[in-house]
């Protein structure tokens, strides 16, 4: 396949998969603030909606007042900030319409039928008197479009490069989840049974929409330990760094097949993978989980660069 | 005026079908249906965009649900009329970049091709494979009466519009699938294929085996980008821009992620200006470095091949008649519009005495642009517009005002008659081909003879009856 339309496939999944955590953060921030503020009433909860979201800076450049009506205005509509929910459908569909001929009519319906309705000013007014109403919407549009995905692409290497888009970005998103809110995971500060705290970890999960799965596997044990384990090492859990580099590693094991060739970026993936599947929780947390997840994220960014560079995106 | 649904208060054959079941809906269900068309439309994302109007390079192109209707008889003679005149185009352009054989018997005066910007020195003598250089001529006929059909213009570079016949032909079928299972309507879909077929028998001299086909576009900001990206998807063929093709070693290719891969032959959808800036324009990043050579030594084949417009240039445009004569030996069965070359002193001063009544155009304009219909203009638009002819007469051309036919449209008041063209694709390679349809464009406003998408135009679906 031309190397500009795989460039574009994978951007284009990153895009989608990125909104969609935008409207998971936005959802945490919304569930903290509904939480009698702990201390001195000093409210964080958008300030580290905003840190996960990469957004601190450009947010704060603007001198905005810190409140949910500016916080999600900026994350979902402001079109300066290149993360933001209306602009990360933008360059999806931008992406999608520079290579019709890669994507199914499904698919491109999902994308353009998205963007047409956000740009619409009742979404604007949803989002204002509905937040979570909003964010379901969002969500919604994501799976549509992988559920599009899924059920309508050929199984060639442009659906390995839609995969490894919506993998990348997913641990992504994952790991800057849980680097910001490290702290209330850390084993030092927990204090059983505080209420406070016992939210934020849950809040955690719900960003992850995974409070449910959560249930099912660890039943009512919110211990830090298991939420950092089930969003890092749990191989079943959708979004955990584990599942996410599985898959890219099986993505790009399955591009080195059909290609006939392997690069350094699949041992790369293996390596990563390696780490998360012999993990350990203990070792992690005395070795510093903050030092545990920036390794992770750089080696993501790695990753990203190499797929791009072996696969000649941007020209050879 | 002739109207194509209505003739002495009676409804015409062709459509009697049609108007029966109209009446049998009702106005109702009808409006209905049209807010259905657009959303579909929008959905596919099926669009058309302006140049120099800026705002939204996604506009749509409004779609009349009413069709036209030819009869078999109809078409038939359109058929022929169109196949003949893309055979004498195509032997026109094979002479003129070799012996000239109609400049020498003086049937075409020399200056009028040489002279002209769209005549390409740089391809004078190379044999395109099957000696064809326009694979998909686009003939404009209007009709003013029952059996009175003229040729407007030709095009042979590139002529966009296919898209919409085969995309209109879908929207109805989904909209009135009673009405395609009671009549009999010529398929338009095999159209894609046909193209296929004609550009892989094109192959160029080099190509070993199964042609690499590959559609040239210059990028999602283009008009006609959805056009490009439809044929692509429908001949399953890659989409490529000029960044993703590279020559090497006299030979095309385009950067995969397999890394390069060979390609044979190019349907380019940009100018001939951007194709190579080596050889045309060097500020050109539409195209591809090194190409007219690769193209020279017979390494691939590009369609339309470079030059090809010196053949649809409205000043040749007055001479195609004589080229069937002379080419062919037959005389032509579709006519030209009569047409005044104000070059010439005589026709010129006739244009400039009558310029309220006549339709002026620019030799080298396209798309409805810069042109002066008399009747619909004021006096002083037509003085200056005088002044323009004076300045450069060579510049320009004149034709009657054409009493162009119409069809039944809704409008804003309801159904109400509106003047059309047509425009069907007659595809050349291995053999003429010609899909049974074409596009059929419509004046939306009331009066108005300019049906260019560009300026308020329209288009319809358009129905062959099978005998």
């Amino acid at each position: 396949m031309l190397s500009r339309t795989a460039e574009n496939l994978f951007w284009l999944s990153r895009y989608v998969e990125r909104a969609e955590n935008m409207a998971r953060l936005l959802e945490m921030g919304y569930r903290m603030a509904l939480m009698p503020a702990a201390g001195n009433g000093n409210r964080s909860e958008w300030r580290s909606v905003l840190s996960a979201a990469g957004c601190a800076e450009g947010f704060d450049s603007d001198n905005t007042e810190l409140s949910q009506a500016t916080v999600s205005d900026y994350l979902i509509f402001n079109r300066d900030n290149p993360s933001s929910i209306i602009n990360c459908f933008e360059y999806a569909r931008a992406n999608a319409r520079a290579m019709r001929t890669a994507i199914t009519q499904e698919m491109w319906e999902a994308l353009n039928g998205a963007l047409m309705e956000l740009r619409r000013t009742a979404m604007r007014n949803l989002a204002k008197t509905d937040l979570p109403g909003f964010i379901d919407w969002v969500k919604s549009q994501g799976a549509l479009f992988r559920g599009a995905t899924d059920s309508t692409i050929l199984r060639n290497d442009g659906y390995d490069f839609i995969r490894l888009g919506t993998f990348l970005e997913r641990a992504d998103n994952t790991a800057r989840l849980l680097d910001v809110k490290y702290y209330v995971l850390l084993p030092e500060t927990s204090m059983v049974g505080d209420g406070v705290d016992n939210y934020q970890w849950t809040t955690v999960l719900r960003a992850a929409s995974s409070m449910r799965a959560f249930h099912w596997v660890y039943r009512d044990d919110y211990s830090p330990w298991r939420i950092a384990h089930f969003l890092i090492l749990n191989p079943f859990s959708p979004r955990s760094l584990a599942h996410c580099t599985e898959n890219i590693t099986s993505h790009l094991e399955r591009l080195a097949r059909q290609y006939g060739r392997r690069h350094a970026v699949h041992s790369m993936a293996v390596d990563t993978y390696a780490i998360l599947n012999h993990g350990d929780m203990d070792e992690i947390f005395s070795r510093g989980l903050h030092e545990f997840l920036s390794d992770c994220l750089q080696r993501y960014r790695a990753l990203s660069e190499a797929i791009a560079e072996t696969y000649y995106f941007g020209g050879q | 005026m002739f109207n194509e649904m209505e003739m002495n208060g009676q409804v015409r054959e062709p459509y009697r079908a049609l108007v029966d079941w109209m009446d049998a809906t009702g106005p109702e269900i009808l409006a209905q249906k049209r807010l259905e068309a657009e959303t579909l439309f929008r959905k596919i994302g099926i669009t058309f965009a302006v140049y120099g109007e800026g705002g939204d390079p996604e506009r749509l192109i409004p779609f009349d649900l009413i069709p036209r209707i030819f009869t078999a008889s109809e078409w038939r003679k359109l058929e022929r009329g169109v196949k003949q005149r893309a055979r004498a185009l195509n032997t026109f352009l094979y002479d003129v970049y070799h012996n000239a054989e109609i400049i020498r018997a003086g049937v075409v005066p020399a200056d009028l091709v040489y002279k002209n910007a769209a005549f390409e020195p740089a391809v004078i003598g190379i044999d395109p494979p099957r000696r064809v250089y326009s694979h998909i001529v686009g003939v404009d006929v209007v009709r003013v009466g029952p059996d009175e059909f003229y040729v407007l213009e030709d095009n042979c570079r590139t002529p966009s519009g296919v898209s919409y016949m085969l995309e209109n032909r879908e929207i109805m079928m989904r909209m009135f699938p009673e009405l395609f299972s009671k009549l009999r309507i010529e398929p338009v879909d095999s159209y894609p294929d046909q193209l296929l077929k004609t550009l892989k028998s094109i192959a160029p001299a080099k190509c070993e085996g199964d042609p690499n086909i590959v559609v040239l576009t210059p990028g999602a900001m283009n008009s006609a980008y959805y056009e490009h990206s439809f044929l692509a998807d429908q001949m399953g063929v890659e989409l490529v821009e000029g960044q993703d093709l590279f020559v090497s070693e006299g030979r095309v290719y385009m950067r995969t992620t397999r890394g390069p891969e060979r390609v044979d032959v190019i349907y380019r959808r940009i100018d001939d200006a951007f194709i190579d800036p080596l050889c045309f324009r060097p500020d050109s990043v539409l195209g591809v470095p090194g190409l007219m050579n690769v193209y020279r030594s017979g390494g691939v084949a590009i369609c339309s091949a470079p030059g090809a417009g010196v053949a649809d240039d409205k000043a040749i445009y007055t001479y195609v008649p004589d080229m069937i004569r002379f080419y062919l030996g037959q005389e032509p069965i579709l006519n030209n519009v009569p047409t005044w070359k104000c070059a010439r002193a005589d026709d010129l001063k006739y244009v400039l005495e009558h310029l309220p009544e006549l339709v002026v155009k620019e030799v080298h304009g396209s798309g409805g642009y810069g042109m002066l219909v008399g009747p619909a203009s004021t006096k002083e638009e037509c003085a200056t517009y005088a002044e323009r002819i004076k300045a450069n007469p060579s510049d320009f051309i004149a034709q009657p005002t054409l009493a162009l036919s119409a069809c039944p449209t809704f409008v804003e008041s309801g159904i109400a008659p509106r003047h059309v063209d047509f425009r069907p694709f007659c595809l050349v390679g291995d053999d003429i081909r010609l899909t049974p349809g074409g596009l059929t464009r419509v004046a939306l406003r009331d009066g108005s003879l300019v049906v260019n998408s560009s300026q308020g135009g329209g288009v319809k679906d358009t129905w062959i009856m099978a005998e």
